[in-house]
């Protein structure tokens, strides 16, 4: 029998806490759209999706209605495209993504991802086209997502990929500088990127996944930190218990909504993320999270711990309330979209330096920062080079999602809108790492890459 | 199958009739009610029986919330699943 203070505790949670679904994402395999003729391949991508999603929006508000809780985002990843496009024109590529838009638009989805290239250990003709068309697709779509894996602890670094994706930052950020860049918003570079990802925009449907698959994403960070508010001042056993048992019953939820999800779209359950998952919505910070752990702002000294602490007890409560968890499977820290991160940059306690180490013991990595709109694109490969190498080094994901604001400068912001937030402009370190960079070639893999 | 209905706002005449009415026109049988008015505030957590239920469950949420906001309530239905998995390993 249900008690009164166990249901009061779940609609506090939603009405509260901010807490919701934040994406049911269906992954839909291309392999079968596969054509060598450019709108032959459009037409039959743009079938498959509209079919296989036909009913995605619709049962998505249907769970959200039975079980009162927002479903926030319905979205759809695909096959990487540079594995169904061959070799079709870098021009082709584009009219590719502009399919995806169309179909997008048409399901009534929030965001298609897995306009993608896989590239950690080369480049196919078809990943090296698409590299090429990225800025112009993401300057010509709205909510295609685009994402890049550039190095995997087994195969170490494509550095000739990775200099390649310094550029193609800087021209995207320029194509889309009317709309405060926002194009690099939505173009994640990656190292050991998971295949089953329902979070944008590095969500694309692995190689090794079935024809289509439900994954859930779930929130939370307002539930969490109010749950360490509440608890007082405990010790951080006692800490790392309480937000174990709120991970537990946040990620009940999820595995609810997916499981329901899968059963009424007749499609796979794959898994669930973890991760705790901010908004730029006051209450749902991951930053908060951190603060009410007992730190002054989030940024001082300390800050990684916390992190570590909080990320690690995360993931055991939810572990045990999933069947299948995967994804990145963590707290995100983007800048923009956490209101805490947000005001202690604007503070000037947290650092481009400190989110790095932050990235060391979380998912997923350098995300949603705006860095000044002159920064060359050397610096932006260096930043990136640094945080795949934490990936790499440490068999995690970590990933670069950064943003050179055309025209802007350090104490400017951009106000992206809705999830993506408003990001103050961080500075870097104008110091070039240009030769080191355009030396080019791999960096081998680490020698604990070697398990067999 | 049971849904939990959740009724809050300023306390007038009426609103356990009000709800239970549209309840019984829905074959909903009401199993449990938990009740209280503080200084005037009204809070009623209500479970259902919704197996019978002649409507999809989600007109009925829609029915309850439309009839919560013409009485100015707030009216909340979930199904029972959401609080079971929450809080039942």
């Amino acid at each position: 029998m249900l008690n009164t203070a166990d249901i009061l505790e779940t609609i506090n949670m939603i009405r509260q806490e901010c807490l919701d679904i934040r994406t049911i994402t269906m992954g839909i395999s291309l392999y079968d759209c596969v054509s060598e003729d450019e709108k032959r391949l459009c037409d039959k991508i743009y079938d498959k999706i509209m079919y296989s999603a036909k009913d995605l929006v619709s049962v998505g508000c249907e769970i959200e209605k039975k079980y009162g809780i927002p479903i926030v985002n319905k979205r759809v990843s695909v096959t990487p495209i540079s594995l169904v496009g061959g070799n079709i024109s870098s021009d082709g590529y584009v009219n590719v993504a502009k399919t995806l838009q169309r179909a997008a638009t048409d399901l009534g989805i929030n965001f298609i991802g897995g306009y993608s290239a896989l590239v950690h250990k080369g480049e196919t003709v078809g990943a090296s086209r698409l590299i090429e068309s990225i800025p112009y697709a993401l300057s010509e779509t709205d909510i295609v997502c685009s994402s890049v894996n550039v190095a995997s602890t087994k195969t170490g670094i494509n550095m000739d990929a990775l200099k390649k994706m310094g550029d193609i930052i800087k021209h995207t950020a320029y194509l889309t500088k009317d709309k405060n860049s926002i194009g690099c918003a939505k173009l994640v570079v990656f190292a050991n990127v998971p295949e089953d990802n329902p979070f944008m925009a590095g969500a694309f449907h692995g190689v090794g996944e079935p024809e289509t698959v439900i994954n859930v994403g779930v929130s939370g960070p307002g539930v969490v930190a109010s749950a360490i508010k509440r608890a007082g001042n405990c010790d951080l056993s006692a800490l790392a218990d309480i937000i174990k048992k709120t991970a537990f019953k946040i990620t009940r939820v999820g595995q609810l909504v997916a499981g329901e999800a899968a059963e009424r779209l007749g499609v796979p359950f794959g898994i669930v993320d973890l991760s705790l998952a901010p908004t730029p919505a006051i209450g749902d910070s991951v930053a908060h999270v951190l603060e009410n752990m007992g730190l002054e702002c989030c940024g001082a000294h300390g800050t990684t711990a916390a992190l570590a602490m909080l990320n690690d007890a995360v993931k055991k409560g939810g572990v045990m309330a999933s069947s299948h968890v995967g994804g990145l499977s963590g707290a995100f820290i983007p800048v923009s979209e956490d209101a805490g991160m947000i005001s202690a940059v604007e503070r000037g306690v947290l650092s481009i330096e400190k989110l790095e180490a932050m990235t060391a013991v979380c998912s997923v990595g350098l995300d949603m920062i705006a860095i000044p709109g002159d920064t060359d694109a050397a610096v932006i490969c260096g930043i990136i080079a640094d945080e795949i190498s934490i990936g790499v080094a440490n068999t995690k994901t970590t990933a670069v999602r950064v943003i050179p604001a055309y025209g802007k400068n350090v104490g400017d912001s951009v106000d992206f809108g809705g999830l993506l937030g408003t990001a103050p402009i961080m500075s870097v370190r104008n110091e070039s790492p240009a030769v080191f960079i355009n030396r080019g070639g791999r960096v081998p893999a680490p020698i604990h890459s070697l398990k067999n | 199958m049971k849904a939990v209905i959740t009724v809050t706002g300023k306390d007038s005449v009426g609103i356990i009739a009000g709800v239970s009415t549209l309840c019984a026109e829905q074959s909903v049988n009401i199993v449990d009610i938990t009740q209280s008015v503080l200084s005037e505030y009204f809070a009623m957590i209500m479970l259902a029986d919704i197996d019978a239920l002649k409507i999809p469950f989600s007109d009925f949420v829609d029915m309850l919330a439309d009839y919560g906001s013409h009485r100015g309530l707030d009216i909340h239905t979930m199904h029972e699943d959401i609080f079971n998995s929450m809080h039942k390993i």
